[in-house]
């Protein structure tokens, strides 16, 4: 086992699970503010700093929640099966938090130490270079890994609907986990048709291929190797558009958010399947579920989006004036301070991916205060009868288009 | 009255896939988001800066308080009558008789010691409503806080501290017997 994979592994992990649970807790105030200010109110706008004045537009709020979430009393009811009742929030947070591995944060990083490092400092330390993906796993199998992860969490619903030894959360559980397993289906049919295209399961080979040629859902591409347009991908743009929405829809489904969120809504269920649940294990089942609804988000980008890449091809422009070999007078600078290396476009890519996922956060958040919530009947005639049909027409269509009409 | 049967409005293709009317339903929300952001304004009021207490209608219920007239006499006589009526209990009343040699020896009767417990109270009036000698008034404060259960008793001298002086009231005592 190499040691600088190892070191670069664990500086990788704790970089993107600390964005990634900061996300979480954006998300959470992001959610409160955005949906009061679609209904014509303010949502959380005095936390800010705690104890001084500064108000931040109530930036602070997410640490207020953490810290009641701590403080607050955390009891097991007694007719409870406390093994499972324990157990069951740790399955719903850990399998979401385990995909984000394979997720592509940026473009390949390569960075070389700089020369002003004095003699005195240790070899490994003076000559150190670094040549990582920006993803903590780069797995040939990315997306299968994903699905296959984030199918633990069902286990953790029905344990906790089963545990809690009560009416509703009973109900809520059966109907979530029944609503989670029929939507599994249409989110990995409707993939197959973007694998096709692809070519490749590798999930950064796929925003690479994406960052030359334009992204799945923008086939442009001005600048670099593949500049032009090119009718072949318009005319597949029409069923990965419908792969697009029925992935987003069932994406919908998997992290049970509205309009699907039929087993945790409060008109019908109290609370569903955490209703007996108390601070930190409640915590962690909120956490797991925008956990799960990031991830998603970032795998939805990753495919559809083009990743961590500018739209139209401007990567190549990007390399040109970020990368390694750029020639002016902030690059300079900074190589020389810094160190040589593709870092700087790894930082910007990183970026950009950042912001992507957030804008698909926000759609998340925006259809949940605009639509209202299926019938439980209506919602599995979706998943099983329409659903299942398209992805599986598409798959044919997709598979007929590439291999009689573009060979291949 | 005859029934009527209800016809399902028939849908086109493309209105049978319910994206247009997600899309119509967001272009609303998000219409309202755009104008709380820039145009007239969410309608919460920010409360600890913004309040409404120059609207507050006559008939609001505050925390309640006892009276003195403008003879400098206090109205209470401990007729408990309040303590009875009050539903969360909160009114403690230990009446005593007043010394002969006071000038109102004919009332008879006054409270040594009245307590509210503010916490109990639900401001409901009632005290108010039933009190014979227009003794006990509601007013109109409504943030009533303290740090600790017996900061949040009001005895009888907070009472008639926040109650004050009141004018214009029937003053059956004043008569010569």
């Amino acid at each position: 086992m190499d040691l600088a994979f190892l070191i670069a592994s664990l500086v990788k992990i704790g970089v993107f699970f600390g964005i990634t649970m900061g996300l979480v807790s954006l998300a959470t105030y992001g959610e409160r503010r955005i949906s009061a200010i679609m209904q014509d109110r303010s949502g959380p706008n005095r936390v800010g700093v705690p104890y001084t004045k500064f108000r931040l537009a109530g930036l602070g709020q997410p640490i207020a929640d953490g810290i009641k979430f701590l403080v607050k009393e955390d009891f097991t009811p007694g007719h409870v099966k406390k093994f499972y009742f324990i157990l069951a929030p740790c399955l719903v947070l850990i399998p979401a938090l385990l995909t984000l591995s394979v997720l592509p944060f940026g473009a390949h990083f390569a960075h070389e130490a700089p020369g002003w490092l004095p003699d005195w400092l240790p070899a490994w330390l003076t000559s150190a270079k670094v040549s990582t993906p920006m993803a903590i796993a780069d797995l040939d199998v990315g997306p299968l890994f994903v699905f296959a992860i984030a199918s633990l969490t069902v286990y953790g619903i029905v344990l906790a609907g089963w545990s809690s030894n009560s009416k509703y959360p009973f109900l809520g559980g059966i109907r979530s986990t029944s609503q989670m397993i029929s939507y599994e289906i249409a989110l990995g049919l409707s993939l197959i048709p973007v694998l096709i295209v692809f070519g490749t399961l590798n999930l950064n080979e796929m925003v690479e291929q994406q960052s030359r040629d334009g992204w799945l859902l923008l086939p442009v591409s001005l600048f670099g190797e593949n500049a032009g347009l090119d009718w072949q991908r318009w005319l597949l743009w029409i069923p990965l558009m419908i792969a697009f929405v029925i992935f987003m829809v069932s994406l919908f489904a998997e992290t049970n958010r509205t309009p699907f969120d039929l087993p945790e809504c409060e008109t019908e269920l109290v609370a569903g399947y955490h209703t007996e649940y108390s601070s930190m294990k409640f915590a962690l089942f909120f956490m797991g579920e925008y956990a799960a609804m990031i991830i998603g988000s970032g795998i939805a980008v990753t495919l559809f989006f083009g990743g961590w890449s500018l739209p139209l091809g401007l990567d190549a422009k990007l390399y040109d004036w970020f990368g390694a070999n750029a020639d002016w007078w902030l690059m300079n600078w900074l190589h020389s301070v810094v160190g040589a290396g593709d870092w700087a476009v790894a930082l910007i890519s990183m970026g950009v991916f950042l912001a992507k996922v957030v804008g698909i956060v926000l759609f998340f958040i925006v259809i949940r205060w605009t639509v209202p919530r299926f019938r439980y009947d209506q919602l599995m005639k979706l998943g099983w009868i329409w659903f299942f049909e398209i992805a599986l027409v598409n798959i044919l269509i997709v598979a007929a288009l590439v291999a009689f009409v573009f060979k291949g | 009255m005859a029934t009527i049967t209800v016809k399902r409005p028939k849908l086109s293709l493309l209105e049978k896939t319910y994206l247009p009317a997600i899309f119509k339903g967001m272009v609303i929300t998000l219409t309202h988001a755009v104008k709380t952001v820039f145009g007239k304004g969410r309608v919460t009021m920010q409360y600890p800066e913004e309040t409404w207490d120059s609207e507050m209608p006559e008939h609001y219920r505050g925390a309640p308080a006892l009276v003195t007239d403008e003879q400098g006499r206090e109205r209470c006589v401990a007729c408990q009558l309040c303590e009875f009526i009050c539903p969360p209990r909160a009114i403690a009343i230990l009446p005593e008789e007043i010394p002969e040699d006071d000038k109102w020896a004919k009332v008879e009767k006054r409270p040594k010691v009245f307590e509210i417990d503010m916490i109990r109270c639900i401001y409901c009036g009632l005290c108010e409503e039933v009190c014979p000698e227009q003794a006990i008034y509601l007013r109109k404060d409504y943030a009533i806080v303290g740090t600790s259960r017996e900061e949040m008793v009001h005895d009888k001298d907070r009472l008639y501290e926040i109650g004050g002086v009141r004018t214009g009231l029937v003053n059956k005592w004043n008569d010569l017997k």
